[in-house]
């Protein structure tokens, strides 16, 4: 960890910042303070206003009220350019890149070399593959089209534009949500030897342990204001942060399995399925009642596992069974019809329609059912809709909403509530916590255990090995598209899951 | 929750005065927020629909002041509306295709080969001897087979909707032009006439039928699962697919539709100008996208109403109908249709950027 001297003079201040949105203030007083050299950690829960925080500073948004300082000096940063000038860099969590263009002009989009309007392609090149040698990935080509590109990979060119900029501050918003753990180590790496040179870091994330890992200093915000300031990570406990974050104080709480009858039938089982090029040879069963997690690095097949037994993907040999019935390969209407639900990986692209209405969105896969002859019964279909949001405690209130107006929190809630009210048998859940404050994490894993105790089969996949590990009755490992352990969870660790994992990839 | 604080107010008491002030207030702000979110919430396609009626309105008085009563006579407005119902019933099937999220350029050539169909000697004679319900069936197979196969390649095939229905642009035009051999076939089926031309209930009776379509469109697209599949597949084909929704059958079955409502406009067109030719329709699928866009569905899809594409066909009929009057150019009449599009569309991103839904 680099030593900080909070004397030294912020590099970095915000103060009081006030942003009105028409009908929501989304912050409500907001300070913080950067030194250079420091790596800042936000904390807070979704809609605690970093991401409006973000934008402020990345000159997306004007704050209505308060304002920024940049070497002691107020500044107004009026456009995403200005804020660049100013040396404010922005890594956003959603993946900004063009997937057109190659690694190189997506390295310097917006800020191309040129003579003249000519571009100087050589050169960007050049310092494309400069800046990706010191990330750590000499081996992404900036010739390579970034669309063709794995996720972490183009996680990988976000980063290497925000060091394009020669920045002095750079705004991280959890960097590490598509990234494996060694890859994480290497974002560590850059991010030390960033502030080594006197860069300063605004890093958001939701892991404890990496904030532990990386950070100096804590600001919490809470409700669009600053509850806590300049924390010194090492001396504040965990405990303490997440009381500050929710006003609550529990950890992680994961449910207590209850002990699966011996009787329990297997309602979901999978035989020597395979994928080309993804995973091979498969084989698990899952019993009513019990919560099956699957743990392994991003790349190794687990999401593609899920995304196979749910037939979006038609597997190359192998088979699904559901309470007996195989399923056809490659289908998922014959899934959902025989009581399958997936909760996809990317919320919002694959599982949401984000301007339409919360009750069209838990509804979605059970509409017809409030039809007769095609005809829609929207009455019998909202109340539904609503019984399940008050069931699961569904906030703001009310399913007229758009969807896209909701937190990532219950937008989960949402996806979970469309497949109880299809009274699912199986169920997928791909990275359910993902985007999910610590608050909501403990309401959705409740909600898992309860759906498994109502006698569903459940499958998780999830890049937090103690998520994978608390949740489950028991945990397949997988690497490199290969099972290489199966055992209950509560028989291995964290470091021994970890073990396997490069074991299996190493082989 | 301020209605709460104010009606735990005992009865009875009087509050202090400032008090007073203050929950006075916080009602009329919790008022005011309700009010904004029962309106931004269910009805955000009003306001849009209601700009929508005070544009035809405001071109209506144009209209009345630069032609007088040449213009706001009955039956100057009986020939706007059934001008209107052609391109209407178009409309009405490129609507679903648009809020589905694709594209169908093929109408107004899918429209000429019906007509052509329709009236060769063959189904003619045909005609005769069993009646019109063979012309009317003929040009229908046609819309629908022909919407069928663009369905098929762009559901089946993966063939981008734009492509495949510019193929089919071409091709059916180019059929058409042979089965005519580039001549006009006029309609000789006394049957056909008598059931199609002319009024009913002093109304046209090709506007009676783009009433039905508009009706039935209406309620498809809002009422039925077959409307809310359209706009799921339309707002997240992906969300759509893992949802269970058949995303590829269902988009065979919107280009189907689209090719039907252009063989319903072929019959029209028969009944309307007495003649089957090639070049019926011509340019009419720029006419459909350009009401069904200033209606106010999404060119990207996931959001469309049937109510606003029946205006958007209606302001560009009347304003048509406007120039005519005036004995004005049609290049200037082009040039003016243009930047309305471009108004229109200018003017609804202003105005409705929160919560776009479907519902009207």
């Amino acid at each position: 960890m680099v030593t900080v001297d909070p004397q030294q003079p912020p590099l970095l201040q915000m103060r009081s910042i006030v942003k009105q949105f028409p009908g929501a203030r989304a912050l409500d007083g907001v300070d913080l303070d950067v030194v250079p050299g420091e790596v800042h950690c936000l904390l807070g829960q979704n809609g605690a206003g970093k991401s409006t925080l973000i934008k402020v500073l990345a000159g997306a948004h004007q704050p209505t009220e308060g304002e920024v300082l940049v070497d002691g000096e107020v500044v107004t940063i009026a456009n995403p350019v200005a804020a660049l000038r100013l040396g404010v860099a922005t890594m956003y969590q959603e993946l900004d890149v063009v997937a057109g263009l190659t690694v190189a002009e997506n390295v310097f989009l917006g800020h191309e070399l040129a003579t003249a309007g000519v571009s100087r392609r050589r050169e960007a090149r050049r310092r494309t593959r400069e800046i990706l040698a010191r990330l750590g990935h000499p081996e992404i080509s900036p010739h390579h089209e970034v669309g063709s590109l794995p996720a972490a990979a183009q996680q990988i060119v976000s980063m290497a534009r925000a060091l394009s900029h020669d920045a002095r501050v750079i705004v991280m918003d959890e960097p590490s949500a598509v990234l494996d753990s060694d890859e994480v180590e290497n974002l560590f790496r850059v991010v030390r030897e960033l502030t080594a040179a006197g860069v300063a870091i605004v890093y958001i994330s939701h892991r404890m342990e990496e904030i532990r890992a990386i950070g100096d200093r804590i600001t919490v915000l809470k409700d669009g204001r600053t509850v806590a300031r300049d924390l010194p990570v090492a001396s504040t406990p965990t405990r303490e942060l997440i009381r500050l974050m929710t006003g609550r104080s529990v950890e992680y709480a994961f449910p207590e399995g209850t002990d699966l009858p011996a009787d329990a039938p297997v309602v979901l089982d999978v035989a020597g399925l395979s994928l080309r090029g993804a995973f091979t040879d498969v084989t698990f069963q899952v019993r009513a009642g019990e919560i099956v997690g699957l743990a392994g690095l991003v790349g190794s097949g687990r999401s593609e596992i899920l995304e196979t037994v749910y037939g979006a993907r038609r597997a190359t040999t192998g088979t699904v069974e559901v309470a007996g019935r195989r399923l056809r390969p490659g289908q998922v209407q014959a899934a959902v019809r025989a009581g399958v639900g997936l909760a996809p990986e990317e919320r919002k692209a694959q599982g949401l329609l984000l301007d339409e209405p919360v009750y069209r969105n838990i509804t979605l896969s059970t509409f017809g059912r409030f039809a007769k002859g095609g005809m829609l019964d929207e009455r019998a279909e909202r109340r539904t809709a609503q019984e399940q949001a008050e069931a699961l405690d569904l906030r703001p209130t009310g399913v007229d909403r758009a969807i896209r107006t909701l937190s990532g929190g219950n937008q989960q809630k949402a996806m979970l509530a469309r497949w109880l009210v299809h009274g699912c048998r199986v169920l997928l859940l791909d990275e359910p916590t993902r985007g999910v404050d610590v608050g909501a994490r403990a309401e959705i894993y409740a909600l898992v255990r309860r759906l498994a105790d109502e006698g569903a089969a459940v499958v998780v996949v999830s890049s937090e090995i103690p998520e994978v590990l608390g949740l489950s009755d028991r945990v397949l490992v997988v690497s490199d598209g290969r099972v290489v352990h199966q055992g209950p969870a509560t028989a291995i660790d964290e470091h021994a899951v970890l073990d396997l994992v490069m074991e299996g990839s190493a082989a | 929750m301020s209605e709460h604080q104010l009606s735990a107010q005992p009865p009875g008491t009087t509050p202090a005065p400032p008090a007073a002030d203050e929950s006075a207030r916080v009602e009329q702000v919790a008022r005011e927020a309700s009010g904004r979110t029962r309106r931004g919430g269910s009805s955000g396609g009003a306001a849009r629909i209601l700009g929508l009626v005070v544009a035809l309105a405001a071109i209506c008085v144009v209209g009345a002041v630069t032609s007088g009563s040449r213009f706001a006579s009955l039956d100057n407005l009986t020939v706007i509306v059934s001008t209107a119902s052609i391109i209407g019933v178009v409309s009405i099937g490129m609507t679903f295709v648009i809020t589905a999220g694709g594209i169908d350029l093929s109408v107004g050539s899918v429209l000429g080969l019906s007509s052509v169909w329709a009236t060769t000697v063959a189904t003619q004679t045909m005609a005769d001897q069993y009646g019109w319900i063979v012309m009317v069936g003929c040009a229908l197979a046609v819309g629908l087979a022909a919407g069928l196969i663009n369905g098929v390649l762009i559901a089946y095939g993966r063939v981008v909707g734009f492509i495949a229905t510019l193929a089919m642009l071409v091709a059916a035009r180019g059929l058409a032009e042979l089965i005519a051999g580039r001549r006009t076939q006029l309609v000789n089926v006394d049957s056909f006439s008598s059931t199609f031309k002319g009024d009913l209930l002093g109304v046209p009776k090709i506007v009676w039928i783009f009433a039905v379509v508009a009706v039935a469109g209406w309620f498809v697209l809002n009422r039925t699962t077959f409307g809310r599949r359209t706009i799921a597949v339309g707002g997240n084909p992906e969300a759509a697919r893992l949802a269970g929704i058949a995303v590829k059958r269902h988009t065979m079955y919107l280009y189907a539709l689209c090719g039907l409502t252009a063989g319903i406009a072929g019959v029209m067109m028969l009944a309307r100008t007495g003649a089957g030719s090639s070049t019926n329709g011509t340019l009419y699928e720029l006419d459909a996208i350009a009401a069904v866009v200033v209606g106010g569905t999404l060119l990207a899809g996931g959001r469309g109403t049937i109510v606003g594409t029946v205006l958007g066909v209606l302001i560009f009929a009347t304003l048509t109908n406007i120039f005519v009057q005036n004995n004005l150019d049609s290049s200037v009449q082009s040039v003016v249709k243009g930047a309305i599009i471009i108004a229109a569309v200018l003017l609804q991103q202003r105005f409705t950027t929160r919560t776009p839904r479907s519902g009207t």
